[in-house]
């Protein structure tokens, strides 16, 4: 007898939609495995070892830039999250008046250029404040990184405040409570989640940049991807593998967390 | 008697000013570290190049006719450039593969978790999402792994008989496409799965209700119905890749190049400045009016579903 | 019934809402006025739409109005914001704070006034006893059902002791026997507690069952204030006497008025006595209103106020409604209680005689 009808299949979705995560995972999963591989080839299977992690460990170029990286953004994240709860605490729950689809676009506006287009923006501008200042320090990278992470740390946050309900505030406000003891006793604690999934979006976008960081940074300021960028243009060995199993493993972890955090919401 | 009115007028004042000074630190930031450089971009596009990268300060127009045009070292004349007209094609043909081919895939990835139980959906979301979050460097770096001559793609042919020799996929078109449908399905998966979620099954039964087979049914009322999906998920794809720096750069070499590396080199080797600035504001235009179809056309068929 | 009190503990002078500007301006509320008496239980009735929510939100503090003012115990409250007026609400969908337990919710006013810890712990024991729920303190305020939340919502807002409390449909989100339980609950809270309530509604059973006065609202003006008998035995205006129960409407001519009575001739004839709406002098063409449960239909033999043919019986257990069509051709409800089993003892397509009862009618203003 033939198979009852359902009338959600179509012909070859399920096959296809099969081969699409197939595809997505077995490129990164074979880049993980072949971090683990004895040998110095990243294509010949020689027996498992953990000494490309540990060759890793010992190169101080990574270290450094590892270390770079995470200082990044960390101070990135905490800028960009702070920036845009305020801009978010500014933008919703409210009427429109003038101004607002101007603070929209311009907040957004990050994410509507060309990476490669800010990059060179910044390269050009930057250069010109390093030769006035004489400061090439590290605040460059995260002025940047603040820059472009804010609508990403904008996005979680603005989408709890609309979906959080005004009569709560304003039976604090009839309950007594000031305008700034609402906020801090009320709006403040339901909000917490939302800011905290935008700080860990945020300093995930901050940790992977390539392009900005590329044309931003001065001599000796790798982070952890331009120098991963720097060394795929050299041979490659199964270390870049490791770096990148590390580098995956903390992205995929904070991810994870995020994911969970937004699903314990509702 | 207008106290009232009064001390309403004069909160919400209040609350407009407080809503001003809340924005300015993220208004502040992108000004100074995104929009306000771009505007020295088109500044820069008008001047005329330094010996050494930079420029001088001398208003020129030169950069931007050299955007496609070449002008001839002995007689003055101005014929397109070549160069520069080849690579916007191939930038513009290697977005637009990218985007059908991820469409392509991406539509029955999107339906697939669309009709699983609801559990099982978010579930099969974070999977597309992982990747997504995952750096784009190492994604690409993990394509590189697959289709270098060594890699596992060559060495599975080769053992099956099948080849004698590696194919040279690594360092052409061909590698940039499948890096760039690899590493921007899951921008196409989301908007996609985004507008599925909300189909109503119930027109799809309606559908075969009124005799439709299922390829009417997906092309007369699915398709339809997630268009706004499907035009979102294409921005989404085809922005990215028609700036793409990172994937040409790794799996392109030196020789393909698209968009993104054209403008890098006149930053470097080519100390070109304002032929790059010029450069880039094109490629922001060309984004703007892909940007801007788009708002039109979410804005229009809102009303019509509305 | 008590003696109320003569102080008004609300007073509202000519406020007028207007929302938006320009052409698309809508006039919420339309020059209202009204006074409410200490430890009354107000309600503010009509359909959604007519303004009783927005004047609810105007003597709140949660919008402020175009003209006009409100005074609580003599003091203009309409410039001040909500936090500082000793008025609190208890919301339509209670708002109560999810990251907090049922205690600390019931403590946040006291909390935010300043009150010493001693003091708002007793104050809160107290509350959880006042609705029964002692034993749910420690709950947050997700794990409890619909009905405890509403006690929760009362208990916050009655903690602080306000010399008001306002309710925004509170029981809407109930179901039906829930609800009968809540009005008798509310009604013994506003007992105990001597706390003036303004409680707001668009379901007039509710509000005829626990209202000391009624004011009836509809597109942004107040047709009538009275007490429940007044204002479904002696309905002002026509909105009312429709948005109130059943009604019949029929046209009458008034023959002669004395004291608070008139006479009226129907179109079958016959003269009836009459009330009317204190103020007003009626004469010539009136409309009348008579409740279908204070008519009775008669076999046709029997002398009687109107006649007219059964058009339709509908049995509703407990009583029988009659569609009658008059001589006249206008429609005729009349609803009789089932005092006995079995059939009514009419059938439809009979003819039969009206009767209404003696100092029933009601002219309404025109």
């Amino acid at each position: 007898m033939a198979r009852n009808f359902s009338i959600q299949r179509q012909t070859g979705f399920t096959t296809i939609a099969v081969i699409c995560f197939v595809a997505l995972y077995a490129p990164i999963v074979i880049l993980v495995v072949y971090a683990f591989n004895s040998g110095s080839s990243i294509a010949n299977w020689e027996g498992f070892s953990l000494r490309w992690f540990a060759q890793a460990w010992n190169n101080n170029q990574v270290i450094e830039a590892s270390w770079r990286s995470l200082r990044i953004a960390s101070a990135a994240a905490v800028l960009a999250t702070i920036a845009a709860t305020m801009a978010a605490l500014a933008t919703t729950r409210t009427a429109p008046y003038r101004g607002l689809t101007f603070k929209y676009a311009f907040i957004n506006q990050p994410l509507m250029v060309p990476e490669i287009v800010t990059a060179v923006a910044l390269l050009i501008f930057f250069s010109r404040i390093k030769v006035a200042t004489g400061y090439s320090g590290l605040g460059y990278l995260i002025l940047a990184h603040t820059a472009f992470c804010i609508p990403f740390a904008y996005l979680p946050i603005r989408a709890r405040l609309e979906g959080m309900d005004l009569t709560l505030e304003r039976a604090a406000a009839d309950l007594y409570a000031t305008p700034w003891q609402t906020f801090r006793r009320i709006t403040l604690p339901l909000l917490w989640p939302g800011i905290l999934a935008g700080l860990m979006l945020a300093f995930v976008i901050s940790l992977d940049d390539v392009v900005i960081t590329n044309f931003v940074k001065s001599g000796g300021q790798d982070t952890l991807p331009t120098y991963m960028l720097g060394q795929l243009r050299r041979a490659i060995t199964p270390e870049m593998n490791a770096i990148s199993t590390v580098f995956l493993l903390l992205s995929v972890g904070i991810v994870t967390l995020f994911f969970f955090i937004s699903r314990k919401q509702d | 008697m207008a106290d009232a009115a009064e001390a309403a007028k004069n909160r919400e004042r209040r609350d407009l000013r407080n809503r001003w000074l809340l924005s300015t630190p993220a208004l502040l930031i992108i000004l100074v570290a995104a929009t306000g450089p771009l505007l020295i971009v088109l500044l820069y596009s008008f001047l005329a190049p330094g010996p050494y990268g930079d420029v001088k300060w001398q208003f020129s127009t030169d950069a931007w006719v050299s955007v496609l045009l070449e002008r001839d070292i002995f007689d003055d004349t101005l014929s397109i450039a070549d160069a520069h007209l080849t690579i916007f094609l191939r930038s513009v043909k290697l977005a637009l593969g990218t985007t059908l081919l991820t469409l392509l895939f991406g539509f029955p990835t999107a339906y697939f978790i669309a009709t699983r139980p609801e559990r099982m959906r978010e579930v099969w979301l974070f999977l597309i999402t992982i990747p997504f979050w995952t750096n784009l460097l190492i994604r690409t770096f993990a394509v590189l792994e697959i289709i270098r001559n060594e890699g596992m793609v060559n060495s599975l042919l080769l053992d099956l008989g099948l080849i004698e020799r590696p194919i040279q996929m690594l360092f052409t078109d061909f590698a940039i496409m499948v890096g760039m449908v690899y590493v921007y399905l899951p921008l196409m998966v989301l908007p996609l799965y985004a507008s599925m979620e909300k189909l109503d099954f119930r027109l799809i039964e309606a559908g075969y209700d009124l005799y439709a087979t299922r390829f009417k049914v997906l092309r007369r009322i699915i398709f339809p119905l997630v268009k706004p999906g499907v035009i979102a998920g294409s921005i989404l794809v085809f922005i990215p890749a028609l700036g793409a720096y990172v994937t040409p750069s790794v799996l392109g070499g030196g020789k393909n190049l698209m968009l993104g590396n054209l403008i890098e080199l006149q930053f470097g080797q080519g100390r070109n400045w304002p032929l790059g600035a010029a450069l880039s504001i094109t490629l922001m235009a060309i984004v703007m009016v892909a940007l801007l179809a788009y708002v039109r056309n979410a804005g229009s068929s809102e009303v019509r579903h509305g | 019934m008590p003696d109320l009190p003569d102080k008004n503990a609300i007073e509202v002078h000519g406020v007028r809402k207007v929302f938006g500007t320009g052409e698309t301006q809508v006039a919420a509320l339309d020059t209202v006025s009204v006074s409410i008496r200490e430890n009354e239980f107000f309600t503010l009735l009509g359909p959604s739409g007519c303004g009783k929510t927005t004047l609810l939100r105007l003597i709140a503090g949660f919008d402020f109005p175009t003209e006009g003012e409100i005074l609580l115990y003599g003091d203009d409250i309409a410039p001040l914001p909500p936090f500082k007026r000793p008025v609190n609400t208890v919301f339509q969908s209670y708002a109560l704070f999810p990251h907090m337990t049922v205690a600390q919710n019931i403590g946040f006013g006291l909390e935010m006034l300043g009150k010493p810890k001693a003091e708002i712990d007793a104050r809160v024991t107290a509350m959880l006893k006042l609705v029964k729920m002692e034993q749910l303190a420690r709950r947050r305020t997700s794990q409890i059902s619909g009905g405890q939340q509403q006690r929760v919502a009362l208990a916050r807002a009655l903690a602080p002791q306000p010399k008001v409390l306002l309710l925004d449909e509170p029981l809407s989100a109930l179901d039906y026997k829930l609800r009968k339980e809540m009005q008798i609950e509310l009604k013994r809270l506003q007992h105990e507690t001597g706390i003036t309530f303004i409680f707001v509604t668009h379901d007039q059973e509710e509000a005829l069952a626990m209202s000391d006065r009624i004011a009836v609202m509809s597109t942004g003006k107040i047709l009538q204030v009275g007490s429940p008998w007044d204002i479904y035995d002696r309905p002002a205006e026509r909105f009312v006497a429709d948005f109130i129960g059943e009604t019949n409407f029929m046209d009458a001519e008034v023959i002669s008025v004395a004291g608070d009575r008139a006479t009226v001739k129907l179109l079958s004839g016959t003269d009836i006595s009459a009330t009317f709406p204190a103020g007003t002098t009626p004469d010539g063409k009136v409309t009348i209103v008579v409740r279908p449960e204070h008519a009775r239909v008669v076999a046709a033999s029997t002398k009687s106020a109107l006649s007219g043919v059964i058009e339709n019986i509908v049995y509703l257990g407990t009583d029988t409604h009659f569609h009658v069509k008059l001589a006249d051709g206008s429609p005729f409800i009349v609803r009789q209680q089932n005092s006995r089993s079995g059939p009514c003892g009419f059938d439809k397509g009979e003819s039969v005689g009206v009767d209404i009862a003696s100092d029933v009618a009601q002219i309404l203003k025109d």
